[in-house]
C-alpha cells in the first residue's frame, strides 16, 4: 500500500495500463504538456510520446465519436471529457453510436473509457459544477462508474481500460487532493457491479454516489449521536448496479435514503428508488427518501451554492424522516 | 494514366454498379407491393461514387458509410445476399435483421458501417484513422458522407483533427444536390464544398462523381498518400440523386431538366461507354446478365427465409440487465 492522492492514483493506473498494453492511449483537452487541469495525466506525455497522449482541439463530440471507432479498431482509448458539464455534447457518440453497435454487429467491441469530472462546491458555477450522471447511466450498453476512494479510483479505472465495452468514468473535482492508501500490485482491479458497505448500520440504509458518499458518513455520524445507527452504501458502480448488496441491505434496516448530487426529476436517484421498488418493496417499512440537488441551475456565491447542494443536514433530515 | 483502373478493375466496379442498380431497382419495386419495412433511400445514378471510391480497398481498410449506403456496402465486398436479406428484415441478413437497411456493418470485411445519424460517419472513419496511426500499420480508413453532412459541426471538427494530425483518412463527399427536400444552394454559400480543404491543410480534388474511372484515380492517389502517412483528403464527387430522399418521398422539387440531363450521364451508361471498345458488347451483356441474377436470387433467397425470433441478447451484461 502506498499513500497518495486520488488524482495520483488516476495517474498510477493510467501509467500501469498503458505499459501494460500498447493499444492504450489517451485523449482530451489540456492533457498533455500540460498535464490536464486536474493533473491526473501529468507526466505521461514525457513517458509515452506525442502518439499516445494527445492534446486536441475543443472538440469534445468528435472526439467522442473517434473514441468510440477507434477503440472498434484495435486501441483502448481513454478520452478526457474535461468537465461533466460537456456531456450533451457527446451523448450522441454514446446514444446513437456506441449503445448500438454490439447489439447491431456482434462481433465488435468498443473497449473505450471516457472520463470526466463533475460536481458541485468549487464556486465553477452553472456550466461547471453539475452531475449528470442519468444521462448517461440512462444508456443501455455503457457502463458507469464513480469512485470516491483513491484505491477504488485506481481499481475502477483499470478495469475500465481493461473492459471490453464502453465505460463512462465519472470523477469529482473535490475528491482529487483526497489522500489514501492504495494498493500497488499492477494488477489490482475492482470489478463493476461491486458496491461497498462503507459503515455498517441496523436502521436505515443510505445508498450513495461519488462526493456524496462522504456527506452520507458525515450524517452517519450526526445520526449516531441520536441512536440511530445508519449503514451507508457507496454503490460506486452506477450502471451495471449492485442490486444484492441494495436488497441485502435493506433487508437488515427495512429503510432507504438514496443520495445523488444530480436533479431530482428523472435523475439517478429517481432510478435508484423505483429499483428499490422492483426488488425490495416487500422489505421496506417506509417509503424511499431522496436527497438530490433541486431542479435549477447550480448558483456561483458560496451561500448560493451551499443552499442547493445535497450535504450531510439534508440526508439525516431525511434518514429521520424515514424513520418518523 | 497513373492510377487508373485496369480493364479488369473496371469491368468488375462495371458489374458492382449493375448489382447496386438492380438491387435499388428491385426495392423500389417491393416497397410498392408493401414488401419492404420503414425508408429505404436508393443511391440510383450515384452508383459509381460508392463502388469506384472502394474499389483499391482491401479488407483490412476501414470504411464508414451513411443511411444510403447500399453501393458502399456492395463496393466493399459485403455480400449481395446478406445485403439483401437485412433489407428485408429476415433472419438471414448480414445483421440477423437487427440493423436494417441504413445501419449494415461487417466487421470482417471492413464496413462499420451504415450510419444514419448525418454526418456520423465522418469522425467515425477519423477515429479508425488515429486507430490506425496509433497502432502503426498502413491501413487508411474512407467515409462517406453527403452536401447535407458537409455542413455539421463534426465535419468541421474532423477535418481539422485529420488535417492536423495527418491521419491516413480519406474523406469521400458525395455530392448529390440534396440534403433531404433541400437544395445545395440553399444549404451553403459556395457550390464546392472541396474549397473547405485548404483550411484544414489537406489537398482536395473535385471529379465527376458519374464516371467510375474518374473516382478510381482521385481516390487512388488519396488512399497512397494516407498509407505513405502524408494525412488526409478530400474529394469532392459530384453526382446526382435520381430518386428521392427515400422511399416515402413525395417528390415535386427535382427540376425534370437536371433530372434528364443526369439520366444522360448515368454512370452505368458511362462505363459502359468508356468499357465497350476495350471488352466488347457481349462480354458488357454477359457480366450485365449475371450481376441481375445475382440480384434475383439474393431477394427470392430473402424472401423466403424465415424472418427472425426475438432472443434476449445475454452476449452482454447491460443489455441483458436492461431487457
Amino acid at each position: 500500500m502506498a499513500m497518495m492522492r486520488y488524482a495520483e492514483a488516476l495517474n498510477q493506473a493510467l501509467r500501469e495500463e498503458m505499459q501494460r498494453d500498447s493499444n492504450v492511449f489517451l485523449f482530451g483537452e489540456d492533457i498533455g504538456r500540460y498535464g490536464g487541469v486536474f493533473k491526473v495525466t501529468r507526466g505521461l506525455m514525457d513517458e509515452f510520446g506525442e502518439s499516445r497522449v494527445r492534446d486536441t482541439p475543443i472538440s469534445e463530440q468528435t472526439l467522442a465519436a473517434m473514441a468510440v471507432t477507434a477503440s472498434m479498431t484495435g486501441t483502448r482509448p481513454v478520452l478526457e471529457i474535461m468537465y461533466a458539464d460537456f456531456m450533451p455534447l457527446v451523448l450522441d457518440a454514446l446514444i446513437n453510436q456506441a449503445s448500438i453497435y454490439e447489439y447491431l454487429w456482434q462481433n465488435v467491441t468498443m473497449p473505450f473509457v471516457l472520463r470526466t469530472q463533475g460536481g458541485g462546491g468549487a464556486g465553477a458555477g452553472a456550466q461547471h459544477s453539475k452531475s449528470l450522471d442519468s444521462l448517461v447511466a440512462h444508456i443501455p450498453g455503457i457502463k458507469v462508474v464513480a469512485p470516491v476512494t483513491p484505491a477504488d479510483a485506481k481499481g475502477l479505472l483499470k478495469s475500465a481500460i481493461r473492459d471490453s465495452q464502453p465505460v463512462v468514468f465519472l470523477e469529482h473535482k473535490l475528491l482529487y487532493n483526497l489522500r489514501d492508501e492504495v494498493p500497488e500490485d499492477p494488477d489490482f482491479t475492482i470489478p463493476f457491479g461491486t458496491a461497498k458497505t462503507v459503515r455498517e448500520g441496523s436502521d436505515v440504509s443510505i445508498f450513495a454516489t461519488s462526493r456524496m458518499v462522504l456527506e452520507s458518513q458525515k450524517a452517519a455520524e450526526l445520526l449516531a449521536a441520536e441512536g440511530i445507527f445508519a449503514e451507508v452504501i457507496d454503490l460506486r458502480s452506477l450502471r451495471p448496479l449492485d442490486i444484492d448488496a441494495i436488497t441485502a441491505s435493506i433487508a437488515r434496516t427495512h429503510h432507504a435514503v438514496v443520495v445523488n448530487e444530480g436533479w431530482r426529476f428523472c435523475g439517478y436517484a429517481a432510478e435508484l428508488s423505483a429499483t428499490i421498488m422492483d426488488y425490495a418493496f416487500d422489505d421496506l417499512d417506509a417509503p424511499v427518501m431522496r436527497v438530490t440537488l433541486p431542479d435549477m441551475p447550480i448558483p456561483y456565491s458560496e451561500p448560493l451554492e451551499l443552499a442547493v447542494l445535497p450535504n450531510a443536514t439534508r440526508i439525516a433530515d431525511a434518514a429521520r424522516a424515514a424513520l418518523k | 494514366m497513373k492510377n487508373s483502373p485496369s480493364i479488369e478493375e473496371q469491368l468488375e466496379m462495371h458489374r458492382k454498379m449493375v448489382v447496386v442498380r438492380r438491387l435499388e431497382e428491385r426495392l423500389g419495386d417491393l416497397h410498392k407491393a408493401g414488401k419492404t419495412r420503414g425508408p429505404i433511400h436508393r443511391c440510383d445514378g450515384q452508383e459509381a461514387v460508392g463502388v469506384a471510391a472502394t474499389a483499391m480497398l482491401g479488407t483490412g481498410d476501414f470504411v464508414t458509410s451513411t443511411h444510403r449506403g447500399h453501393a458502399h456496402y456492395i463496393g466493399k465486398g459485403v455480400g449481395v445476399k446478406g445485403v439483401a436479406a437485412e433489407i428485408l428484415g429476415r433472419a438471414t441478413g448480414i445483421c440477423g435483421g437487427r440493423a436494417g437497411h441504413m445501419l449494415i456493418g461487417d466487421k470482417d470485411k471492413g464496413m462499420i458501417g451504415g450510419n444514419a445519424i448525418v454526418g456520423g460517419s465522418i469522425p467515425a472513419a477519423t477515429g479508425m484513422a488515429l486507430s490506425i496511426q496509433v497502432r502503426g500499420t498502413r491501413d487508411v480508413a474512407m467515409c462517406f458522407f453527403g452536401d447535407g453532412a458537409a455542413q455539421t459541426g463534426i465535419c468541421h471538427e474532423s477535418m481539422n483533427i485529420a488535417g492536423l494530425w495527418k491521419l491516413p483518412v480519406v474523406f469521400v463527399l458525395e455530392h448529390n444536390q440534396f440534403g433531404l427536400t433541400v437544395h445545395h444552394t440553399v444549404q451553403s454559400p459556395v457550390a464546392d464544398l472541396s474549397i473547405r480543404a485548404a483550411g484544414y491543410a489537406m489537398p482536395s480534388e473535385i471529379v465527376d462523381g458519374n464516371d467510375a474511372t474518374a473516382v478510381y484515380r482521385a481516390v487512388a492517389v488519396a488512399v497512397e498518400r494516407a498509407r505513405r502517412g502524408e494525412g488526409p483528403t478530400l474529394i469532392e464527387a459530384k453526382t446526382y440523386r435520381m430518386q428521392g430522399f427515400s422511399t416515402s418521398d413525395m417528390g415535386g422539387y427535382q427540376a425534370e431538366a437536371d433530372l434528364a440531363e443526369w439520366s444522360r450521364r448515368d454512370p452505368i451508361t458511362v462505363s459502359r461507354a468508356a468499357l465497350v471498345e476495350a471488352v466488347g458488347a457481349d462480354r458488357l451483356d454477359a457480366v450485365e446478365r449475371e450481376a441481375i441474377a445475382e440480384v434475383e436470387v439474393a431477394i427470392d433467397e430473402a424472401l423466403a427465409a424465415p424472418l427472425p425470433s426475438f432472443e434476449i441478447f445475454t452476449n452482454s451484461a447491460p443489455y441483458a440487465q436492461a431487457v
